[in-house]
């Protein structure tokens, strides 16, 4: 496609709207990438009278063995998506234990924190979307509470249809955009 | 008969740079022409003095009447001659050629980067001086003095404000993932002199224009998906965050016509309701409580009602609510779901994305619920709104894989589209009287 040259005045007065001052005394607009809130190797030693409800794990997991179930493809905790029909938020019968894995790792691991975001297709307006996003992952956050997880733990954010996992005008992108995601 | 054509904008004198930066303007593109629109002629500018103007004056007035789907302009190359003095007018040379009014103008250096642009309109049957006046201008403020003069034709003629000095402000997004890069504009009506607002690396959505212009609201996902709601002066950059002691997601900013509140949407724990914040006392209403997504607030233009989106009835149908959150009723009950609802300048009519046969239009229907007429026909038509005479709706289409943006005129005869390199969207028209 044929680029066109910048327009000069655009310039000195963009560069000066963008450094506008903030309240929070931000200036910069670009954040750092991702949306984790937390380090996932900062791991801390649980209570240990603390069992999770189908519990597969010693009371007191070691940071290694943890470390590696969260990576290990083989493992539920691997998997990080739950994904929906269209317009709707309800959490489906295949996707109940990748939450219920996450949930036993959470409230064995109780000081972590991390992040639900939500995601929709792009099919309906998008501020729509963003509240169709967060009823999603809170749709997942009040399973994870319901096993065990602290709400302190669970940061809820939605993206709408503003991030889709693949790009496309069909069926098979649709369905692949409407999740909710585990950001650790 | 019908023709397309295919016109592209004048860009201003170009800098001799060796990089290009993705196009910042964005390219009209006529997609339909009206038959029974009002002939006018409007002729080249003379012109006198050293330093020629950069822009055509004409051309400008011409794209503008063109665009606004009320005019017919007759091609240059049809004239017969060209005068820039009354004394030089033959009434009838127009009349042969079917022009009912003719404008005539000359521009005149005065020194400098100063010039004098005179205009003069007539009335071709009559052979009747209907306006005339004079600018003392700049070579960087000729454009705006081009829009000044296709406004004055407009009004003597329709009788209504011109809406070509206006702004309108949209969002571009380039790349893919987490380094795609989002960027809010602020552009003259018709695409040009676009100046950003915002950039980030996160989603900028909603624009929505201050009553008096100088402030723009809008939504954005900048704390990594938690969104926000900006008030921000554009001209300046200042920009404060709109916060409130009630958590939650804020989103679908709207100002009310008297600039002292701003409905938005406040999202938390799987529910989306609408409020009202008076920017003054901060003080915060709820206005609809329901479990089902409620979001997209707009006001009507007396200030007594809030439209707004919600799928309570198990789709995302319009609904209106008074200003305090009572008699909360339904309006849309054609397709499958209705949307995102924007209100014309006189209050009569809906604006709205329509969603019929799995596919999403621009509709626009009777504030109390009848006559809805489909206006566009895409495929993901989206966020439109009104130009402040009410004559046009921008609107947010697609070509292929990429946003584009589109205006059609409110009896849907005229359309016309507004090409980007890129991918652009949510459009929002200033007020009248913006500068």
């Amino acid at each position: 496609m044929k680029v066109m040259t910048k327009i000069s005045l655009a310039i000195v007065p963009a560069m000066m709207l963008v450094l506008g001052g903030c309240s929070s005394g931000d200036v910069k607009e670009t954040p750092a990438s991702g949306s984790a809130t937390a380090d996932s190797r900062s791991i801390v030693p649980p209570p240990p009278a603390e069992m999770a409800p189908a519990g597969t794990e010693s009371a007191q997991p070691d940071p290694m063995a943890e470390r590696n179930k969260m990576d290990d493809p083989g493992s539920l905790l691997s998997q990080r998506m739950v994904y929906f029909d269209f317009d709707s938020s309800v959490i489906k019968d295949e996707a109940i234990p990748v939450v219920r894995a996450h949930a036993e790792h959470l409230s064995a691991n109780n000081s972590k924190v991390f992040t639900l975001e939500g995601h929709c297709d792009e099919r309906g307006t998008r501020e729509y979307n963003i509240a169709l996003g967060e009823r999603r992952a809170d749709a997942v956050r009040r399973m994870l509470v319901a096993n065990g997880v602290a709400e302190r733990q669970i940061k809820i954010v939605s993206y709408g249809e503003e991030r889709p996992a693949q790009l496309g005008h069909n069926e098979t992108a649709w369905a692949a955009n409407r999740r909710a995601v585990f950001a650790y | 008969m019908r023709k397309t054509i295919l016109l592209t904008c004048l860009l201003p004198v170009l800098l001799a740079s060796a990089v290009p930066v993705y196009a910042a303007s964005l390219t009209l593109k006529i997609t339909q022409w009206v038959e029974d629109a009002y002939p006018i002629a409007v002729v080249p500018f003379g012109y006198e003095g050293v330093k020629r103007p950069s822009q055509d004056i004409a051309e400008i007035i011409t794209n503008d009447l063109l665009r606004s789907g009320k005019f017919n302009p007759l091609p240059v190359t049809d004239m017969l001659n060209r005068p820039s003095n009354e004394a030089d007018i033959e009434f009838k040379n127009w009349r042969i050629l079917g022009s009912e009014s003719l404008v005539i103008g000359k521009v005149q250096h005065t020194g400098g980067d100063n010039y004098k642009v005179m205009f003069w309109l007539f009335d071709v049957f009559k052979t009747k001086q209907l306006d005339a006046q004079s600018f003392n201008t700049t070579g960087t403020a000729l454009r705006a003095t081009a829009h000044k003069i296709a406004d004055l034709v407009y009004e003597k003629l329709l009788g209504q404000p011109g809406a070509f000095s206006t702004l309108i402000s949209y969002v571009t997004a380039n790349g893919t993932g987490e380094k795609k890069e989002y960027i809010l504009w602020k552009a003259d009506s018709d695409g040009e002199n676009p100046q950003e607002i915002l950039k980030s690396n996160y989603a900028i959505m909603s624009p929505s224009w201050s009553p008096d212009g100088e402030s723009i609201a809008y939504a954005s996902l900048e704390e990594a998906g938690a969104q926000k709601v900006f008030i921000q002066k554009w001209r300046k950059g200042q920009r404060s965050i709109v916060s409130t002691v009630k958590p939650g997601l804020n989103g679908a900013p709207s100002w009310s016509p008297d600039g002292k509140f701003l409905a938005f949407t406040i999202i938390k724990d799987g529910n989306s309701d609408i409020y009202r914040l008076d920017l003054n006392s901060k003080q915060l209403k709820q206005l609809s409580n329901h479990y089902a997504i409620d979001t997209e607030p707009v006001w009507t233009p007396d200030g007594q009602w809030i439209v707004f989106t919600s799928d309570r009835s198990g789709r995302p149908q319009l609904y209106k609510t008074t200003v305090n959150g009572e008699s909360v009723k339904r309006l849309t009950f054609e397709g499958t779901e209705n949307a995102r609802a924007a209100i014309s300048p006189d209050g009569k009519s809906i604006a709205m994305v329509h969603k019929r046969d799995g596919q999403d239009k621009i509709a626009l229907m009777d504030m109390d619920g009848g006559n809805l007429i489909v206006l566009t026909d895409g495929h993901f038509d989206e966020s439109p709104s009104f130009a402040p005479n009410g004559s046009m709706i921008i609107y947010a289409t697609s070509e292929g894989q990429q946003g584009t943006l589109a205006t059609v005129s409110t009896d849907g005869r005229f359309r016309q589209s507004l090409a980007y390199q890129g991918d652009v969207r949510e459009p929002a028209w200033s007020p009248l009287n913006v500068k």
